[in-house]
């Protein structure tokens, strides 16, 4: 008796966890209520939150229909992993930030509804976000990255400013890393690569495109790391570290924004930072390698879950929060998407830190021409396998070139998968 | 409890109805009352979940395409067959290995200095306890610091002329920071437990053993590791099982790295799971994880006869 109650509580609660689990498609058409949304952010920026919030109550004024709008804020660190347990877990959220490298697998899985085209996309920004001609995700920020300069450290190191370089068009990788170099061995950083710290390779692609290396091929079906591009441009990165000692080593920290080092690699959005900056800075376009001028964008996209329980309502929501209007505003953090607007007359407006031929050689020729950081299906493991297997190459006595090569024969059955 | 449930208790003597409500009924009512709350925690929080795991490992879950389909022993034969597997589990061996060592080591030696009667113990107990009661990312964090290249160590072994290495960052040493992060962490709670135990050793059977003129080692290993054997053997078990589950660390620290020298059976389990979204792989790998705990845990607890006192 007191094994069959035990039993039949047991497959009781087994049956309703399995069922809370399983489904969470939800209709929730029917619903007379309001409809509340929810959008899953990694940023926890205050002025952007405010800047959504803003756009969101213009919005409820003209849909009554419309409850409540979340922005929640995921931390970056976790962010898809966060996102994609929440989605295991029947918590589907209606709308959500979808980073770059992961685009192939939530565009692929089918997890995604389509979403209307504008006209106005550059069809540089959208490729990433379209499958069978559908496109699934708009692509809010498309953000540049360049070379932000502590011009103090650079002048105190006895070289010359990157802005007269550019001038002067001797503007280089081998440039680059002596000024990084003279930075470092005054006892402040060199150059720093934004969220690479040994960890995030795929930050190098900032470098490697310069060298015209790719990780894998177009179709993503090989690995590229062991060719002579990538050898080349690693070599470089190793060369800088070890040799030259132009950027903080392993396991080092340098932070530009709080002045400890002479320059940061990364996107121009982190330009608020510098807000409160103490010393002079500068922005400038990556430097030209062995391959000549080149840029890197880096993009965030916006999706409507088809599982959320309010599909319909969210991707009307998504297209008023991503017309030409909202995304004028938005283009103050997020570069916009838009040909219209790619301009530095209109991105001036909404930049007030940054000078209109900053943004003109960066950010409009950036959009333009850029290449996208390196994206794959299953991009979770092709990332962790990668890192794993160049760790040996983080060493002063590490053999760039048979790294490399380890690299490809790890990744390689990961990419014809 | 027992006395009120005890079936030899003369039976009340029959009216011509007996009521449904027997004192026996309503005891075995009031039973079941007491211990559902906890038995509703055990079901919702461990026997539901171990079932589910036991269901997702035959299945393939795809969370974004939101597909759940029935694939049989197929996540099974890749367990067999990960190659990846083979570090896996010679990382956590290591792991497990070197911080029961050292934990118990460390533990009993702190708890027989403590033991003795002098001046200031009181103030070095509670220094080794209080890590036992910090947060652990917080304890965690603030080790990383020290670890970095530049961090603390580092600076401190310059300082002494000597060059430290990159701890986080070369396989062996990275290892043993995370062991040695562990190791302090929890060393106190041990340390307590020795020390309770060996303020239970009667001090009589120290003066006998004095006066058959043993050495303090002869006592310590004749004397004090037999009486105190029973909290040994549930550090031991403790210890060992909780070197298992270590995961906080691994991902402050390492995130299982350098390659994956510390890539440990849950890291790697979350990493499948909730980054990889191998969400069916995870489940098995998770119910390997079980059977390894299982094993040891028996294996333990039969060995006990063997050495532990009281128990032969």
């Amino acid at each position: 008796m007191k094994i069959l109650t035990a039993a039949l509580t047991a497959a009781a609660l087994l049956t309703a966890a399995g069922c809370g689990g399983g489904s969470g498609s939800g209709s929730g058409s029917g619903d007379s209520g309001p409809i509340d949304l929810r959008m899953t952010i990694w940023s926890a920026n205050a002025k952007h939150v405010a800047l959504f919030d803003q756009i969101a109550a213009a919005y409820k004024k003209d849909h009554p229909e419309i409850g409540k709008i979340t922005f929640e804020s995921i931390p970056f660190d976790s962010y898809t992993t966060t996102l994609t347990t929440q989605i295991g877990g029947g918590n589907v959220p209606d709308l959500a930030w979808i980073f770059e490298s992961n685009a192939p697998d939530f565009v692929s899985s089918g997890a995604l509804e389509p979403i209307d085209k504008d006209a106005d996309l550059l069809p540089s920004t959208t490729a990433n976000w379209e499958k069978d001609g559908k496109l699934y995700a708009y692509p809010f920020s498309t953000s540049p990255l360049g070379v932000f300069v502590n011009t103090d450290l650079v002048k105190a190191a006895g070289r010359p400013a990157p802005a007269q370089q550019i001038a002067s068009g001797t503007w280089t990788w081998e440039e680059a890393a002596k000024t990084a170099a003279a930075v470092q061995a005054r006892g402040k950083g060199g150059v720093v690569v934004g969220d690479f710290d040994y960890k995030g390779w795929d930050t190098l692609n900032a470098i490697w495109a310069g060298w015209g290396a790719r990780p894998w091929s177009e179709d993503g079906k090989t690995c590229q790391f062991d060719q002579p591009a990538m050898v080349d441009a690693m070599t470089f990165v190793h060369k800088l570290i070890f040799t030259d000692k132009g950027m903080p080593g392993p396991g080092v920290t340098k932070d530009f924004y709080a002045g400890d080092s002479a320059m940061v690699v990364t996107q121009i959005s982190r330009a608020a930072l510098l807000e409160k900056a103490k010393f002079q800075w500068d922005l400038v376009p990556l430097p030209k390698g062995p391959s000549g001028e080149y840029s890197v964008v880096g993009q965030a996209g916006i999706g409507v879950f088809k599982r959320g329980k309010h599909a319909d309502a969210a991707k009307q929501f998504l297209s008023y929060f991503s017309n030409a209007e909202n995304s004028a505003k938005l283009a103050q953090f997020f570069p916009p998407p838009r040909k219209s607007q790619l301009n530095s007359a209109t991105l001036a407006k909404a930049n007030p830190l940054l000078k209109p031929a900053q943004l003109d050689s960066v950010v409009v020729k950036g959009i333009e021409n850029g290449t996208i950081k390196p994206s794959h299906t299953g991009y979770a493991e092709v990332q962790q396998t990668v890192r794993a297997a160049l760790d040996p190459l983080w060493k002063p006595d590490a053999d760039v070139k048979s790294v490399l090569s380890g690299v490809c024969s790890k990744i390689n059955p990961l990419l014809a998968k | 409890m027992t006395l009120l449930l005890d079936k030899s208790a003369p039976p009340v003597a029959p009216a011509e109805r007996a009521p449904y409500w027997t004192m026996r009924r309503r005891d075995t009512l009031a039973g079941w009352l007491m211990v559902l709350p906890q038995l509703a925690g055990i079901v919702a929080f461990v026997l539901v979940p171990l079932g589910l795991v036991v269901w997702y490992s035959v299945h393939e879950w795809n969370v974004l395409g939101g597909t759940f389909e029935f694939v049989g022993g197929d996540n099974y034969a890749a367990l067999a067959s990960d190659a990846r597997l083979g570090p896996v589990l010679r990382a956590t061996g290591l792991f497990s290995v070197g911080l029961v060592v050292l934990n118990l080591s460390l533990a009993l030696f702190l708890a027989v200095l403590l033991n003795q009667k002098l001046r200031g113990t009181v103030i070095f107990r509670t220094l080794f306890f209080s890590p036992v009661v910090v947060t652990l990312v917080a304890w965690t964090i603030v080790w990383g610091f020290l670890l970095q290249d530049n961090g603390g160590i580092n600076g401190f072994l310059n300082f002494l002329g000597v060059d430290g290495p990159n701890w986080l960052r070369s396989g062996g040493t990275a290892m043993a920071s995370v062991i040695v992060v562990q190791l302090f962490k929890n060393v106190g709670l041990n340390m307590v437990l020795f020390l309770a135990a060996l303020q239970g050793v009667p001090a009589e059977l120290y003066e006998a053993a004095r006066i058959d003129g043993a050495s303090a080692w002869a006592r310590f290993r004749r004397v004090t590791v037999p009486l105190i054997s029973p909290t040994i053997l549930l550090t031991m078990i403790l210890t060992i099982v909780g070197s298992l589950q270590v995961f906080a660390q691994i991902a402050v620290l390492t995130q299982g790295g350098p390659e994956t020298s510390t890539t440990v059976l849950v890291y790697y389990l979350y990493q499948q799971a909730f980054q990889f979204h191998h969400f069916g792989y995870g489940a098995t790998l998770s119910l390997l994880l079980f059977f390894i705990v299982l094993v040891l845990t028996v294996v333990q607890w039969r060995m006990r006869r063997r050495w532990v006192f009281h128990e032969a």
